[in-house]
């Protein structure tokens, strides 16, 4: 009996740590009311949704609205001009949880929430960077949408500023196996960081770089850039 | 004594007049701009020119080359450039500007912004006797460049810059919006396109495109997606659609007048097209040519300054190669409700002149924004995109007559489709317009959009879109973009408006007048007396 006992107590210590979320791979729990990642994904456009995430970067504030990249363990998700004053945009730091209700939508390609509103909530989690080079020209890369990714071994085969001068997003294109990919340095989140700012706009044609940043989508993949390495 | 009492009571003036100058502006006010007797070359300016274009390097490009032509006839005036791709946001930086006196010297606008802008004081310099100085107005005689005259300068689009009495500001490049439609897919259906497009036409054949096959494929492009009609600018959609009807927008007055029957029926007819999935907009789906140029989208309406966007053979594509299909492509103006008496929008960047204490630095602005009409700068500008030159000068010149002749699908630089766009408002002027500008016309224009995005939106998220969802979209909409209190500011019932509690600088000037009076008549009694007792 105590054997059984025993195993029956060990057992359910590994459920309970299972239902907790490991770092890697395993669900976290969501409130009542809240959909799971594969929940929002089955989730029809145009219907409401509600989601539980952690933020992990925002665009710059305005006009009482902000652009959040947020994620949870199985998942991302990206809050085009959700409603936010001034004071909680600043709260917004990476990790952050938040409650988000809004609408699902696409903008050509992009899958995202709009028209949304979000309280705060404890709790915090910051995703690693997932290496998704592997999936560059798959189908499958559209599964990792708005993710914290990385690509390794890109070569920079194209650097334009989008006004022709600094001071605005930063296109730029790499190449792997031969095929071309279109990354941007989004300036509203870029925010202040001139280092990056000018390593990225004194990127020459031919460097081979590790590239993060988070898989945004405009008619098909356009990685907005967080970091480059160059190699 | 006395004198002692005078000195107290001039200081105390002195003190009065201050706090009255302070009272009367909130901000540092610049006093008006004077055109000088003549421009000093021996000094150096350095003039601040915020430019916009339409993510088009070779605009950029021509900017640049104006400056440089510019500077190279004026060696003393340097002009530092700040390149938007929004209109918007020049908005924005400019407001955030004027508080603290670093506003640009020359910029590039629309009057509904500048109307926002004159409500600080002295902001923006009026240009009505600068065009006409005999030395420095347009095309003067101190002028070191072929300028174009006053009369040269197409009526229409110059009266677009008068507000009120003043003119505030200059055309830069005009453009109308067209309607750039797949012909051979509508064809396919069985249709011929119209020479007049009506929104009826428009409608029928969207909802028709709709039609699906038993693999859920739409028949007329055997894809899954089809959205056939989508609008860039539901702002222009609804201002359009009123005008075309002549119901009411607003006025000169800035009486709000949208929130009428009219507008509750077009947004009724919209939602309609909305739920079939049959109509949509940039906001909500994309850019009109993405779906345009991929087979996916019948009728796309968008500026004529994106032609280079539209069409299989485009200068400019946002989608893969793969995805484009081959079609061909008509432009026609956009629909129109009543086909004799037809009604577009007239658009484009004008140019304002911002004041300075330094009224030398102002007249070095003016030349600068003065030589962007030149010719060269007209006719370069005008052919990146399907814009017209605003000038006569420039629309009649050679060159110009040259690149319109040339239209070819193969031929960047004379794209087809951008010339026709192009020629569709040289041949349509008179059936252009603008709205009525004052402080709060740039709100309203962005509530007139809204309404259509929220009926839109709303049909898709399956919500009930019927009288009563239209009285709460009105009231919402008047609140949101403060249109109700607009209508209270500019009707009788300012006077009924509670202002609150004066501020202090004010409640101190009172007081001070009030201790200056009661000394003067003291001091005026006191002399009385000691006058009649001396007698």
């Amino acid at each position: 009996m105590k054997k059984v006992l025993a195993l029956i107590c060990a057992l359910s210590l590994v459920l309970a740590l299972a239902a907790c979320g490991g770092k890697d791979g395993a669900s976290e729990a969501k409130s009542e009311g809240v959909m799971t990642y594969a929940e929002y994904v089955a989730a029809a456009l145009d219907s409401e949704v509600t989601i539980e995430a952690y933020v992990q970067a925002h665009q710059s504030w305005w006009d009482d609205k902000v652009t959040v990249y947020a994620a949870d363990k199985d998942g991302a998700y990206f809050m085009y001009n959700m409603a936010c004053s001034e004071d909680d945009a600043a709260k917004l730091t990476p990790g952050t949880k938040i409650k988000v209700k809004g609408y699902k939508s696409e903008w050509s390609g992009e899958v995202e929430i709009v028209d949304a509103t979000f309280e705060f909530e404890s709790g915090n989690y910051v995703a690693t960077a997932k290496d998704v080079t592997s999936f560059l020209g798959k189908d499958e890369l559209k599964d990792y949408q708005n993710q914290f990714v990385s690509f390794k071994d890109m070569t920079v085969s194209a650097v334009s500023y989008k006004n022709g001068e600094p001071g605005d997003d930063i296109y730029v294109n790499f190449t792997k196996d031969g095929q071309e990919y279109y990354f941007c340095l989004e300036y509203y989140l870029n925010g202040s960081d001139t280092n990056f700012y000018n390593q990225v706009g004194n990127l020459v044609e031919g460097q081979v770089c590790d590239v993060e940043g988070f898989l945004y989508w405009y008619e098909g993949p356009n990685p907005h850039i967080t970091k480059v390495t160059v190699k | 004594m006395m004198k002692k009492v005078r000195r107290i009571l001039s200081a105390l003036l002195t003190v009065s007049m201050m706090f009255s100058l302070c009272a009367c502006h909130g901000t540092k006010g610049l006093k008006e701009f004077e055109i000088p007797e003549s421009f000093d070359t021996s000094r150096q300016y350095e003039i601040s020119f915020w430019a916009k274009n339409d993510t088009n390097i070779t605009q950029v490009e021509i900017y640049k080359k104006a400056i440089s032509d510019f500077e190279a006839l004026y060696p003393n005036i340097k002009v530092n450039m700040r390149i938007y791709t929004d209109y918007g946001k020049i908005y924005n930086d400019v407001i955030t500007n004027i508080s603290t006196n670093t506003t640009p010297n020359v910029c590039i606008t629309y009057p509904d912004h500048i109307a926002t802008y004159l409500t600080g004081s002295n902001t923006v310099i009026p240009l009505d006797e600068l065009f006409v100085d005999e030395k420095y107005g347009l095309n003067g005689s101190e002028i070191k460049y072929d300028a174009p005259s006053f009369d040269e300068i197409v009526p229409k689009f110059i009266n677009e810059c008068k507000i009120g009495e003043h003119y505030y500001a200059v055309p830069y490049m005009r453009s109308t919006e067209a309607l750039y439609i797949n012909k051979t897919y509508i064809e396919q259906m069985g249709y011929e396109i119209p020479e007049v497009m009506t929104w009826d036409f428009v409608w029928e054949v969207s909802e028709k495109a709709m039609e699906t096959d038993s693999d859920g494929n739409y028949k007329v492009n055997g894809q899954k997606v089809m959205i056939p009609f989508i609008y860039k600018s539901t702002d222009n959609m609804m201002i359009t659609m009123l005008k075309q009807l002549d119901a009411g927008y607003s006025d000169n007055d800035g009486n709000i007048m949208i929130f009428n029957d009219t507008t509750k029926s077009l947004l009724f007819e919209i939602s309609k097209h909305a739920k079939t999935g049959s109509f949509s907009t940039f906001k909500i789906s994309s850019y009109p040519g993405n779906f345009l140029n991929a087979g996916q989208c019948l009728f796309a309406i968008d500026s004529t300054a994106g032609a280079t966007w539209m069409g299989s053979k485009a200068n400019h594509h946002d989608i893969a190669e793969d995805k484009v299909v081959e079609f061909e492509t008509e432009v026609l103006p956009i629909p129109q409700f009543d086909v004799n008496d037809p009604y577009m929008m007239s658009q484009g960047p004008s140019i304002c002149v911002f004041n300075k204490a330094d009224s030398q630095e102002v007249l070095a602005s003016w030349l600068f924004a003065q030589f962007m009409l030149t010719n060269d700068v007209q006719c370069a500008y005008s052919e990146t995109e399907g814009y017209v030159p605003v000038t006569s000068k420039a629309q009649e010149s050679a060159e110009y007559l040259d690149y319109l002749s040339k239209a070819s699908p193969d031929d960047p630089d004379h794209y087809d489709i951008k010339i026709k766009a192009a020629k569709l408002l040289l041949d349509n002027t008179d059936h252009t317009f603008v709205t009525p500008v004052f402080n709060g016309s740039a709100s309203l224009r962005d509530a007139s959009g809204q309404l259509i995005e929220s009926v839109t939106k709303s049909e898709r998220r399956k919500e009930t879109v019927d009288d009563a969802y239209m009285e709460k979209l009105f009231k919402d909409t008047a609140s949101l973009y403060h249109l109700d209190q607009h209508r209270a500011n500019t009707t009788e019932s300012l006077d009924k408006k509670d202002l609150g509690k004066l501020p202090g600088p004010s409640v101190a000037l009172i007081v001070t007048l009030i201790v200056v009076w009661l000394l003067l008549g003291g001091d005026y009694l006191y002399g009385f007396i000691i006058g009649r007792k001396k007698k």
